[in-house]
């Protein structure tokens, strides 16, 4: 096999050794091209341009692939998340029980729509398809802990929380 | 490894449980853990500790019946207690070997008695991260038998003779598609595990992946013996983060003790699992896609055939079961094939596990042999609608099933019944409405789900589901007229016959099924202005009259 040299990472921030490991466990080949945008998205929270192109160009996959990759899949993140992250399971049986309300007391409590930041950065609002927690619905999850049978007072109460802080 | 080391593991595991008098096993599932299960489970160890009773406190799979929750079972008395907390744990330990704390104690036995536990048998029995706790329970077995007493041609007549048919919805026979994948030529095959859930309301999968581990793993590995592949992936979907990580440790569990990797049981066989983690697309649980999604690149799915079992994975060979088909298969390696073939109804076999969640008062996991009647999961198992509504219909299938209304509850489960009822089994979510739930709005929300969801490869799939919604939110919004109905109707013929993929073909199952149940609803909809639930919010209505 002829030698490939991958490209110098972009900087000397120790997260992008993370990432070039998850690439170089997968030998640079170019199927590891969304194992290694989820190592992106857990090290720094999102990806943005400098991260694409340099996994891109690790890889040797076109940009517009790689581009089209991370819009194509719901759960990669082209912006930064905010300081706390509330996501409300849309999910069949949340639905049924009232999901939609939750959302709608969040919008307007933070006065942003589903899947925006709030203008400080503290309080991100996202809609997950389904968190697998469906007996305990509505469910939301309040900093990735699932919290069950939430109800639009529990839901301004957790909002005000963070808030305060 | 060998048969005679397994079984010295699964006596010493036996030993060692021996020198406790007592077990306290919590559920620490994803819906007892939002309870405080862990709390419950650090606040038992102490009081044990504290008491000097001999006592093994195990953190276990899934029990059940989540809304119970969080769930302690005593053994060896199998006294369960529901709603447990952390200020119980004392109690709970200073009444061992006494009776039973009464407050705590939970009667489920109409909702137990009825179920046949084979995919869930180990759920609530062992600790999800000890191979040695699945190997005392005859774990691993299955497959060192295979490799010593059975032929691949041995384990797939085995699988066809207990008539096992695909989990994941389809309900294609698994015998069959593992008879065509050993039969492709190849040097290199792979087998892999669709662990991708995508349907809203349904986690089966989850459970089982995040319970019992390596029952998946052992069926595939069984699996890759009978087809001659070398090498899995389990393709599971990121917002899984706990089945994620108990895969993990289960497959570095069975690698040191020799049950992954080369030489299995000193035999040539090698095979090995890796995991993909999926990124948050229901399209990829359409097996061509989820092979997209593996090689790195958009799941769009792509035109059969060929089909996978003859070109797959990186071009070659490959089987693709769902997570619930690999775990039926160890069990019935073991006990033959006719044990499973003389459980469940004439053209399906076995049990199945259902999701049970909604508007019912025992939401939860729960396993019936095929052919009960949906009136009995639902009254009897679920324990029926509670607040004192009325039941209005059961949604199977998720964004692919439909509706099933009242009048049908006595129609046994099975694939041909439901898909008669312009339903389909699906992975196995059920969710139960009550008359709060406004069936053109389910129908709406199944819609919206496909339409966003909705690869945008083929034409029928991406523009006619954004018609079908426009059209269902006019109707929901009382400005639908008795022509956007019959509009709906052939739009949803034509994404029926014309998409490419079983998302956009299946994408009018909710609409046609509550159409055909619920035609009503649409019709107060449209012609009196009025949302029969109080669910659709008329607004326009009020325009209009103004």
């Amino acid at each position: 096999m002829s030698a490939y040299t991958p490209p110098p990472l972009p900087s000397d921030d120790k997260r992008w050794k993370i990432v070039n490991g998850t690439m170089r466990k997968n030998g640079f080949a170019r199927h590891a091209l969304i194992e290694t945008l989820h190592t992106v998205q857990s090290s720094f929270g999102y990806l943005d341009d400098d991260a694409i192109r340099f996994v891109a160009h690790s890889l040797r996959v076109p940009l517009s692939q790689a581009y089209g990759v991370v819009t194509f899949y719901h759960y990669f993140s082209l912006k930064p998340p905010g300081k706390h992250t509330v996501t409300v399971c849309a999910g069949t049986a949340c639905y049924i029980k009232g999901a939609d309300k939750l959302i709608a007391t969040a919008e307007k409590k933070l006065g942003i729509a589903q899947g925006q930041t709030t203008k400080d950065g503290n309080v991100s609002l996202m809609v997950a398809r389904c968190v697998g927690a469906c007996s305990r619905a509505p469910v939301a999850l309040c900093d990735g802990e699932v919290v069950g049978e939430v109800s639009p007072e529990q839901m301004i109460e957790q909002l005000e929380r963070w808030t305060v802080e | 490894m060998t048969i005679e080391e397994l079984e010295q593991i699964a006596k010493s595991v036996q030993q060692e449980n021996a020198k406790y008098d007592y077990e306290l096993n919590v559920c620490m599932d994803l819906a007892c853990a939002s309870q405080g299960a862990e709390k419950l489970k650090d606040a038992l160890v102490k009081a044990v500790e504290e008491s000097g009773k001999k006592v093994l406190v195990r953190r276990t799979g899934c029990m059940g019946p989540c809304s119970h929750g969080p769930l302690v079972r005593v053994d060896p008395q199998e006294t369960l207690y529901s709603k447990a907390k952390a200020q119980h744990a004392e109690r709970i330990v200073a009444q061992l070997g006494g009776e039973p704390v009464a407050e705590l104690q939970c009667e489920l036995n109409e909702h137990f008695d009825s179920q046949v536990r084979v995919v869930l048998e180990n759920a609530g029995y062992i600790d999800p991260e000890k191979i040695d706790d699945y190997i005392s329970r005859d774990g691993y077995k299955a497959l060192l038998l295979v490799l010593t007493e059975l032929t691949p041609n041995g384990v797939i007549h085995r699988i066809t003779e207990s008539g096992l048919r695909g989990r994941g919805g389809g309900g294609y026979p698994t015998g069959l598609k593992w008879g065509t994948v050993a039969k492709s030529h190849g040097d290199l095959k792979y087998v892999v595990c669709n662990g991708d859930e995508g349907d809203p309301g349904a986690f089966m999968d989850r459970s089982v992946m995040e319970g019992d581990p390596h029952r998946v793993i052992e069926g595939m590995a069984i699996a890759a013996y009978a087809v001659g592949a070398s090498k899995g992936f389990i393709y599971v979907r990121a917002e899984y983060p706990v089945a994620v990580a108990r895969l993990t440790t289960a497959i570095r569990e069975a690698r040191r003790r020799g049950l992954l990797g080369n030489n299995i049981c000193n035999t040539p066989f090698n095979f090995d699992v890796e995991i993909r983690l999926g990124a948050g697309a229901f399209v990829c649980g359409e097996e061509t896609a989820l092979l997209a999604s593996i090689e790195g690149k958009r799941g769009t799915p792509r035109p059969r055939p060929p089909y996978p079992a003859m070109s797959g994975l990186f071009g070659k060979p490959t089987l693709i079961n769902n997570v619930e088909t690999y775990a039926n298969v160890p069990p019935i390696v073991r006990n033959g094939g006719k044990w499973f073939f003389n459980m469940g109804s004439e053209r399906s076999k076995g049990t199945k596990v259902f999701a049970l969640t909604g508007k019912i008062a025992n939401t939860g996991l729960v396993e019936v042999p095929m052919g009960i009647k949906l009136r009995e999961i639902i009254e009897g198992i679920g324990g029926g609608v509670p607040k004192g509504h009325k039941f209005k219909a059961v949604q199977t299938g998720g964004p692919s099933g439909g509706c099933i209304p009242a009048e049908m509850l006595d129609v046994g489960v099975s694939y041909d019944a439901l898909l008669k009822m312009g339903s389909i089994m699906g992975s196995g979510g059920m969710i139960v409405m009550d008359d709060t739930s406004c069936m053109v709005n389910v129908a709406k929300f199944f819609i919206e789900f496909c339409m966003t969801e909705s690869c945008g490869k083929c034409i029928p799939c991406r523009a006619g589901t954004a018609q079908m919604y426009t059209l269902l939110t006019r109707i929901c919004t009382g400005t639908g007229t008795m022509d956007d109905l019959e509009l709906l109707e052939q739009l949803c013929s034509t994404v029926k016959e014309a998409s490419l993929c079983g998302l956009g073909q299946t994408a009018p199952n909710p609409v046609l099924s509550t159409l055909k149940y619920f035609r009503n609803e649409y019709i107060d909809h449209i012609l009196h202005k009025r949302c029969p639930a109080g669910v659709c919010n008329m607004e326009s209505r009020v325009e209009v009259v103004a």
